[in-house]
């Protein structure tokens, strides 16, 4: 069934999207159909794989500068009280200022081509990732650090034996949010400026009236990014196994 | 549980010269107006056990939390000595109400926790069958490889104990180590740990007259605010007294009096 589910719900909504259509009758450039829509994927397939492979690099490039920025400065703020006082707004101020008002000015800093794509990516997620692995290092049980402390453990052997393997599930978290959001940054960077990428095919198509070709391109970037957000949860919950996890609807 | 009653050799404390007598002398804590406890002096004599009993709150953690050196003013002269001369710290093993077990890491990696801490070689060979051999005496050689979620409380409090004697230290300060417990696994562990821990300088911190009767050589009630200590009860016998031992209940009797009228 946990495999045949997410087949049911995409066949589920393909037919509603399919009868919506046939009932309403709207026309072919406000909302096609989703038939002309596959058929436009297997028409050119090669289109949407060379655009859906650069927004893919985009999006893995920009999570892994926005993972690694976002770790780093949760540990110095965690490990430096001088530095929280100096990152933690900056922390803030990044997630502040919409992505979606700085994208032209990356666009024109950083150029048309992936740099800021990435970086805007890597933008979106440093909060995330940051605030959560900030507050799992700061939550640490202090049970656990009375144990270490009493069994000599150094402030580095504490900070990677108890603190950070103690924070990973937060960090789980902060990286599952993250994944989730990462996809926007890189579209809207294609919008506002690019040559290629499926953000970039998207305004293309739309330009042209090749409306198929621009819901094709949807569904890929949809496709792409569940199976990362998909990819990341099993890696993650593989990380954290130790962690119980309670269903609230069995209580 | 199974085990034999006389000490396997490799349980007995490798490195221990003379148990350590330790001595507080004009303990002193206090959050602001509210004083915990000023002047108290508390002996701990060397190799024996000693609890500490009293109301929740009067203090008892905490004073053994200043023993371990976790609380503490800093800038004020520090009130516990040790007989030998040299300080406590990094001498002294502790053992609290829960049991801390890491949840990520396996038994038997939890009992070796302290190398882990203090070095970056990996566990020598000795020390790995000094962990099997302590695990197999707390009747869990078989979960050696098992995660601390799979086990029930009294198990996990056991792998605890088998951590504490892993550290092989001359001080065991344990607060409240079985309370959590149902009561005859707790009698259970009474049993292990006077066995496993005879020769060490111990401080047990408890709830229950019996665990102290059956337990301290010396049995002291802690009560007040200023918080001050009764004298020394010295119940006969080697530890673990029976439960059922007339005298023993008779005193828990008077102790449980005592407490009550303390509590009010």
């Amino acid at each position: 069934m946990t495999v045949l589910r997410p087949l049911l719900i995409t066949v589920g909504l393909l037919a509603l999207w399919h009868i919506i259509v046939a009932i309403s009758g709207v026309p072919p450039y406000i909302l096609p159909g989703p038939v002309s829509v596959i058929a436009a994927w297997i028409g050119r397939p090669g289109l949407f794989i060379e655009h859906g492979a650069i927004t893919a690099a985009e999006i893995l490039m920009g999570l892994s500068f926005g993972f690694i920025l976002g770790v780093t400065s949760a540990l110095i703020m965690a490990y430096f009280r001088p530095a929280q006082a100096w990152l933690l707004p900056v922390l803030v101020i990044s997630q502040a200022l919409p992505v979606f008002a700085l994208a032209p000015i990356l666009v024109l800093w950083f150029g048309y081509g992936m740099g800021s794509k990435v970086i805007m990516a890597a933008l979106i997620i440093y909060f995330p990732v940051t605030a959560t692995f900030f507050d799992g290092l700061r939550r640490t049980e202090t049970g656990w650090l009375d144990m270490a402390r009493t069994m000599n453990g150094s402030r580095w052997a504490i900070l990677r034996h108890v603190r950070i393997p103690a924070a990973l599930p937060a960090l789980g978290s902060g990286l599952r949010v993250a994944t989730a959001v990462a996809p926007i940054g890189a579209v809207v960077g294609e919008w506002v400026g690019s040559s290629g990428g499926l953000g970039y095919l998207m305004l293309h198509a739309n330009a042209r009236m090749q409306i198929d070709v621009m819901f094709a391109a949807l569904f890929t970037l949809a496709v792409l990014a569940i199976s990362l957000y998909t990819a990341t949860d099993f890696a993650v919950r593989r990380l954290v196994a130790w962690q119980p996890e309670t269903n609230p609807s069995n209580i | 549980m199974s085990h034999p009653v006389d000490i396997p050799p490799p349980l007995q404390p490798r490195a221990l010269g003379a148990p350590i007598g330790i001595s507080v002398q004009q303990a002193h804590v206090a959050w602001g107006d509210n004083v915990l406890f000023d002047r108290l002096n508390l002996d701990l004599a060397a190799g024996r056990w000693t609890c500490l009993l009293g109301p929740s709150g009067v203090g008892k953690s905490m004073l053994l939390r200043l023993i371990l050196g976790l609380e503490g003013t800093p800038g004020e002269p520090d009130s516990v000595t040790c007989s030998d001369g040299f300080p406590l710290a990094g001498r002294a093993a502790f053992m609290a109400q829960r049991d801390c077990l890491f949840p990520w890491l396996s038994v038997v990696e939890n009992v070796c926790l302290g190398h882990r801490l203090r070095s970056r070689r990996p566990l020598s060979a000795t020390d790995e069958d000094r962990a099997m051999t302590l695990l197999d005496a707390v009747g869990l050689a078989d979960q050696a490889d098992a995660m601390p979620n799979t086990l029930s409380g009294g198990m996990r409090q056991r792998t605890a104990l088998a951590r504490t004697l892993m550290e092989d230290r001359p001080v065991v300060l344990m607060d409240e180590p079985f309370s959590a417990l149902d009561a005859i696994t707790r009698i259970k562990l009474q049993d292990l740990a006077a066995r496993l821990l005879a020769g060490r300088t111990v401080l047990l911190v408890t709830h229950d007259p019996l665990e102290a009767l059956r337990l301290g050589h010396h049995v002291h009630v802690m009560k007040g605010r200023p918080a001050t200590l009764g004298p020394a009860l010295q119940p006969a016998g080697p530890p673990p007294r029976p439960v059922a031992d007339p005298a023993i209940l008779e005193m828990q009797g008077d102790l449980l009096n005592q407490l009550t009228e303390a509590a009010l």
